[in-house]
């Protein structure tokens, strides 16, 4: 058994997306035909729009649009469409830590469980802090993110017989609505792009799923404080983590943990890390609860709380 | 570092997966590999009399669940289950010899897609909470069972 038999999935949706096979080609191959059995006039669920996928294997809570954990993507596509089928999903997720608080909705579209367009909008809100910068009290930051993730090798969930993960390469494009404010802090940009390269595998012998990615970015705290800075502009490589542990079908714990990198000069940026809680009441729905540490945030040190995330799939 | 590297290291991910894809071998895999080392998670499982009783109500959850209904209703169940449990058996490493059909050759006529092949892996962890048995054993059975899906699954 080779770690490369997992790769026919991908001529598989190869063909999906072309269109080239009809699903009853092989009824006409030499034999002579019998009447077939009912077992064999069973047919799936003919419609695209799928939600075929096993529990939780679709990502748990995004926080840039992109399937993922809490903190970080992963190399799965979202949504519930298995390889024939298209899925896609919706999320709203709250970060509350001691002096500022984030609300961030988006969407998602899988294709194929293949390619992966994501949007999402971020509002980080200043409270107090907003005042104290002379900015007004509970001034803003929005973001909008633009993503596209393409799974390019490897099935995280079904290839038990491979230690291999499944790999996605992604992009982000991430644009700030306030240029002013962040050319005042030392930002260099309001718009940058972020490239990553995820794996991801459960490891169904011990009821673990890992994932590891690898993300160059010159965003200051993900894009909320602009893009590049004093310190430095180039985008620099990130490695960010997530390990769950799949306590039923429908209950996942785990943590990740998150490098960032530390342009700015005024406002220092620290890693990320939290410890989470997901549930799946139904294939459908999945609640993720955490508690983050953000460290410091401009002006506001060793920031922690709660993350709180609902995601809708179909 | 600059963000050249990233379409390259595309390209060099393309180029991976293209030059494993012809590996592929033709030849049936092994429908029942033994695993001695799951001989705890076989006891876990109530031994043979325990899969045999599993077999029931996993039967009733594929003919009653939508998605799968159709493929089981008018088959020879008993002869199914029979089989079923045979295999479960002697992949736990159980003292049990596996007298049905490859995998390739038993689902060939089906129309299987992946969709189907989880529904048929939710029903039958369904009734493997109904019989109680631990999450953690129940994933050492499936970690067996879902690479079988490169022969169980035939379309598209
Ligand atoms: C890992 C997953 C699966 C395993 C281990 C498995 C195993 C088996 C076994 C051992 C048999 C009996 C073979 C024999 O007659 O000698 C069988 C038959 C059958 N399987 Fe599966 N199967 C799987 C998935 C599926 C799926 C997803 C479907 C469709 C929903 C399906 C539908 C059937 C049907 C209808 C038969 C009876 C065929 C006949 O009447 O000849 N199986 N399967």
């Amino acid at each position: 058994m080779t770690p490369c038999n997992r790769t026919r999935s991908w001529c598989m949706a190869c063909t999906v997306l072309l269109g080239a096979v009809g699903a009853g080609a092989h009824a006409q191959s030499g034999e002579t035909r019998v009447a077939p059995t009912a077992a064999e006039s069973a047919r799936p669920d003919p419609g695209v729009f799928g939600s075929g996928k096993l529990i939780l294997t679709g990502g748990v809570s995004p926080l840039e649009g992109a399937a993922g954990g809490g903190l970080t993507p992963w190399a799965v596509i979202g949504g519930q469409g298995t390889r024939d089928e298209i899925g896609a999903s919706a999320f709203y997720t709250r970060v509350g830590v001691q002096d500022y608080h984030l609300d961030d909705i988006g969407v998602l579209v899988g294709f194929f469980n293949r390619l992966e367009l994501s949007i999402a909008k971020q509002r980080f809100d200043t409270e107090d802090v907003g005042a104290a910068l002379g900015l007004g009290r509970g001034f803003t930051f929005s973001q909008d993110i633009v993503g596209i993730k393409l799974r390019v090798a490897g099935d995280a969930v079904l290839a038990q017989d491979s230690w291999l993960p499944q790999f996605a390469v992604g992009i982000q494009y991430k644009r700030n609505d306030r240029g002013a404010v962040l050319d005042a802090i030392g930002a260099r940009d309001d718009d940058g792009v972020d490239y990553y390269l995820s794996a991801t595998k459960l490891y169904l012998d011990h009821s673990l799923l890992a994932n590891l990615t690898l993300r160059m970015t010159r965003a200051n705290q993900i894009g909320l404080l602009g893009f590049g800075g004093d310190r430095s502009d180039r985008h620099k490589p990130q490695l960010e983590g997530s390990i769950a542990w799949l306590l039923s079908r429908n209950v996942a714990i785990g943590a990740e943990y998150r490098m960032k990198p530390d342009n700015l000069g005024i406002a220092g940026e620290d890693d990320w890390y939290d410890a989470f809680v997901a549930w799946a009441p139904s294939r459908h729905v999945s609640l993720t609860l955490a508690w983050a540490h953000l460290g410091n945030i401009v002006i506001e040190d060793d920031q922690r709380g709660l993350y709180a995330s609902v995601q809708i799939a179909l | 570092m600059n963000p050249t590297w990233f379409p390259r290291l595309l390209a060099t991910a393309f180029a991976l997966a293209a030059a494993c894809a012809p590996a592929r071998s033709l030849a049936d895999e092994n429908p029942a590999p033994a695993h001695p080392e799951l001989l705890p998670v076989f006891d876990q499982f109530g031994g043979k009399p325990g899969l045999d009783a599993l077999m029931d109500d996993f039967m009733i959850a594929l003919v009653d669940d939508p998605r799968t209904r159709d493929y089981f209703a008018e088959a020879d169940q008993k002869h199914v289950k029979a089989m079923l449990s045979e295999q479960f058996c002697v992949i736990l490493g159980g003292p049990c010899t596996y007298t049905g059909k490859g995998m390739k050759e038993a689902h060939a006529k089906l129309k299987i897609n992946e969709a189907v092949f989880n529904a048929l892996v939710e029903d039958l962890q369904k009734a493997m909470d109904l019989h109680r048995i631990p999450f953690r054993a129940q994933n050492k059975l499936l970690a067996k069972l879902a690479p079988m899906h490169r022969e169980v699954v035939t379309m598209p």
